[in-house]
């Protein structure tokens, strides 16, 4: 183990510049981020995510944030494990019907104020999923959502240029 | 004996590469004997229309033979009855067909949560009515409680109902509800084009998108007659061994994080971030979707593709040995995955339990080596099998099979045949069946399916290798602590997705 850890110190971290915030991204979120919110919060933002239906595609990439490649934390982003602890609910999959309720009542539990980043194709509409007796559709047909990240999955890097949109829409307000 | 040897059956035509033999009760019921007498493994077990079909593996001979029974007054008789891995299969086929297995056990629902407009929704539909409560089965004794958990879990995972009831610190019963993910795949794959079914059965189960797409491109070139080039065929397996690398990576190091061991954890997620950009640098994609299509595969690889792959053997050769020694040698590591969570060796043959929850628990099968699909009939490998069944044991097979994925991978890049990637098909103009299998990381994969005269798909059946061991973890963890189920779990790793379709 100690070699192990000596050469972790030895080659110098693996974790990677930040990519620039997403434009679109940004463009999205003018709307909803608002100066109280950001002012209560400060610089971090708790996340909890709710599988309502992917492929588990998505949470793989989600996932992969941690790594020590894109190590989200050093951004003030944390994963917890109760919507009553999360500022952000970050949704993926096209909503099912099964798991409506279930994303609602995460919702209703998440206290004000709070943000809902929508992460993949099919919680935009449903994506290929779309059409289905057991699919309710997009996550913004259950819940209000004020970030889409696209991609089947998107990769951590778009899932991070889209986070850091997130966190500077909201820091750009704060300072108005 | 081969596997339709004794029952009375009509064989189906334009059926591939196995037969598919229509029977009557008697010939039904032959097989369910064969089933109970532990001769045979079920292999699937799926409605279609008013006819139930059930597929059977002779493992030691590779062979594997479909039978299909047309219900009468929309009733079968139950599989389950008298081999219990059938049950919820039995009670899928229940709520999506609303045929009947008769004289089951257990009759519930299975996928459909009562959340839907409608009720059997790939048989004859009707309006849904109201909702029934879902009926837990009965627990009873001093001193126990229940833990009702999820379907939204605390961590970044799929979502799932498990009802644990503990007495004390220990889990008495552990009874699963699942389906929350149900995006009726199957509805959506009949009248799709080869194409969107492709794309769907790619999204059945993210971490396994490139073993379904490789089980159904080779259920459509079996019932189309179609050959892929052998270029394919070693770039299909490239891709499916860099998806094996990359979830066993992950799940060792998840597999340690449950025990709160967090640098094994953050050494194999690096493993597992270098094989992700490896495929990205070799097809473009880092969960390879899409790359595997039917008749070949969709993208060459990339010119520095055989470059990364190398690069990427070498790095672990050099930094996954150690991995290795840090698991073995780690006191408080071991005390956690040792004896813990043990599957026993005649559950995982009676159910056919698939990858390292079998083959940890005795079972020696993989769909690579029993049933030598291109072109694993000309590479070298192992199968790795122990006999504890505990989640140590479900470590250890993972740890061998990335060695043994290493080596193809190398075999693979060294022995890949030039030429074209994709054989051109035309569609069949008459109505023609297929079945293929595939091995995904956590077992084999298989999908049947049916095209119709256009070029379209009629029926297609997708089962994930979690059916068989989903039910095992609920025997696997009775007696050990609750504190114990995230490892137990973790260490099975069944998908919600592949099985709730």
């Amino acid at each position: 183990m100690r070699r192990t850890l000596f050469e972790s110190l030895s080659h110098g971290p693996l974790t990677e510049a930040p990519p620039a915030p997403d434009k679109a991204a940004l463009a999205e979120l003018a709307k909803s981020v608002d100066r109280a919110a950001r002012a209560r919060l400060g610089r971090s933002l708790s996340i909890r995510e709710v599988d309502a239906g992917s492929c588990n595609g998505c949470e793989l990439e989600i996932h992969a944030l941690n790594n020590a490649f894109y190590d989200l934390e050093r951004f003030g982003f944390h994963f917890v494990a109760s919507p009553r602890h999360a500022d952000v609910l970050m949704v993926t999959g096209p909503v099912t019907k099964n798991m409506r309720e279930a994303l609602l009542r995460t919702y209703n539990a998440t206290p004000d104020p709070k943000w809902v980043v929508a992460v993949g194709a099919c919680a935009v509409d449903g994506g290929i999923f779309a059409g289905s007796y057991a699919v309710a559709g997009g996550v913004k047909d259950v819940v209000p959502v004020d970030l889409h990240i696209r991609g089947c999955p998107p990769s951590p890097t778009e899932l991070l240029k889209g986070l850091l949109a997130l966190l500077e829409s909201s820091n750009r307000k704060a300072r108005v | 004996m081969a596997l339709l040897d004794n029952i009375p059956h009509e064989t189906v035509g334009s059926h591939r590469p196995w037969p598919r033999a229509a029977v009557a009760e008697a010939g039904w019921k032959k097989a369910i004997d064969r089933l109970a007498q532990g001769k045979c493994t079920l292999l699937g077990l799926w409605g279609d229309g008013s006819e139930v079909h059930m597929a059977l593996l002779d493992g030691k001979a590779g062979d594997i033979a479909v039978v299909s029974y047309a219900c009468k007054d929309g009733k079968f008789p139950s599989v389950a009855a008298r081999h219990p891995p059938a049950l919820r299969l039995e009670r899928a086929i229940s709520s999506l067909f609303g045929l009947e297995a008769a004289g089951s056990p257990d009759p519930r629902s299975w996928l459909d949560l009562g959340f839907w407009d409608l009720r059997h929704p790939l048989g004859k539909r009707k309006p849904a009515g109201k909702r029934e409560p879902y009926v837990f089965l009965p627990v009873e004794g001093e001193a126990l409680h229940q833990i009702p958990v999820g379907p939204v879990h605390a961590g970044i995972i799929e979502p799932g109902h498990f009802r644990f009831t503990a007495n004390g610190e220990r889990v008495v019963r552990l009874e699963q509800r699942l389906g929350y993910v149900h995006k009726g795949i199957e509805s959506l794959m009949a009248g799709a084009s080869l194409k969107d079914a492709a794309a769907l059965a790619g999204r059945t189960s993210g971490d396994s998108t490139v073993a379904y797409a490789f089980a159904f491109a080779r259920a459509a070139e079996a019932a189309l007659q179609v050959e892929p080039p052998r270029r394919a065929a070693y770039l299909r397996a490239l891709a499916a061994e860099l998806e094996r690398l990359a979830n066993h990576f992950g799940d060792i190091g998840a597999i340690c994080n449950d025990a709160s061991f967090a640098l094994m954890h953050a050494q194999c997620g690096i493993l597992r971030e270098r094989t992700l950009r490896a495929a990205e640098a070799c097809f473009g994609h880092r969960l390879m979707m899409d790359v595997i299509a039917p008749g070949g595969v969709a993208c060459d690889l990339a010119p520095k593709g055989a470059a990364a792959a190398r690069a990427l053997v070498a790095e672990v050769r050099k930094v996954f040995p150690r991995l290795i020694e840090l698991y073995d040698n780690t006191a408080s590591l071991q005390d956690r995955t040792v004896t813990t969570g043990i599957v026993r060796a005649d559950y995982a043959r009676q159910f056919g339990a698939g990858g390292y929850v079998g083959r940890a628990a005795g079972r020696s099968f993989d769909t690579r080596r029993d049933l030598c699909y291109a072109p694993y009939d000309e590479l070298k490998f192992e199968v790795p099998v122990l006999e504890a069944g505990d989640v140590n044991a479900r470590v250890w097979i993972r740890i061998r099979e990335v060695e043994q994925s290493l080596s193809l991978v190398e075999q693979i890049l060294d022995a890949l045949p030039a030429g074209k990637i994709k054989t051109a098909f035309k569609s069949s103009s008459r109505a023609c069946e297929g079945m293929g299998l595939a091995e995904a990381f956590r077992g084999d994969v298989m999908v049947w399916l049916r095209l119709d005269g256009k070029g379209r798909v009629a029926r297609c059946h997708l089962r994930d290798a979690s059916w068989f061991q989903w039910p095992l973890l609920e025997v696997a963890i009775e007696d050990n602590i609750v504190a114990d189920f995230p490892i137990c779990n973790k260490s099975f790793n069944c998908s919600y997705s592949g099985h709730d379709l």
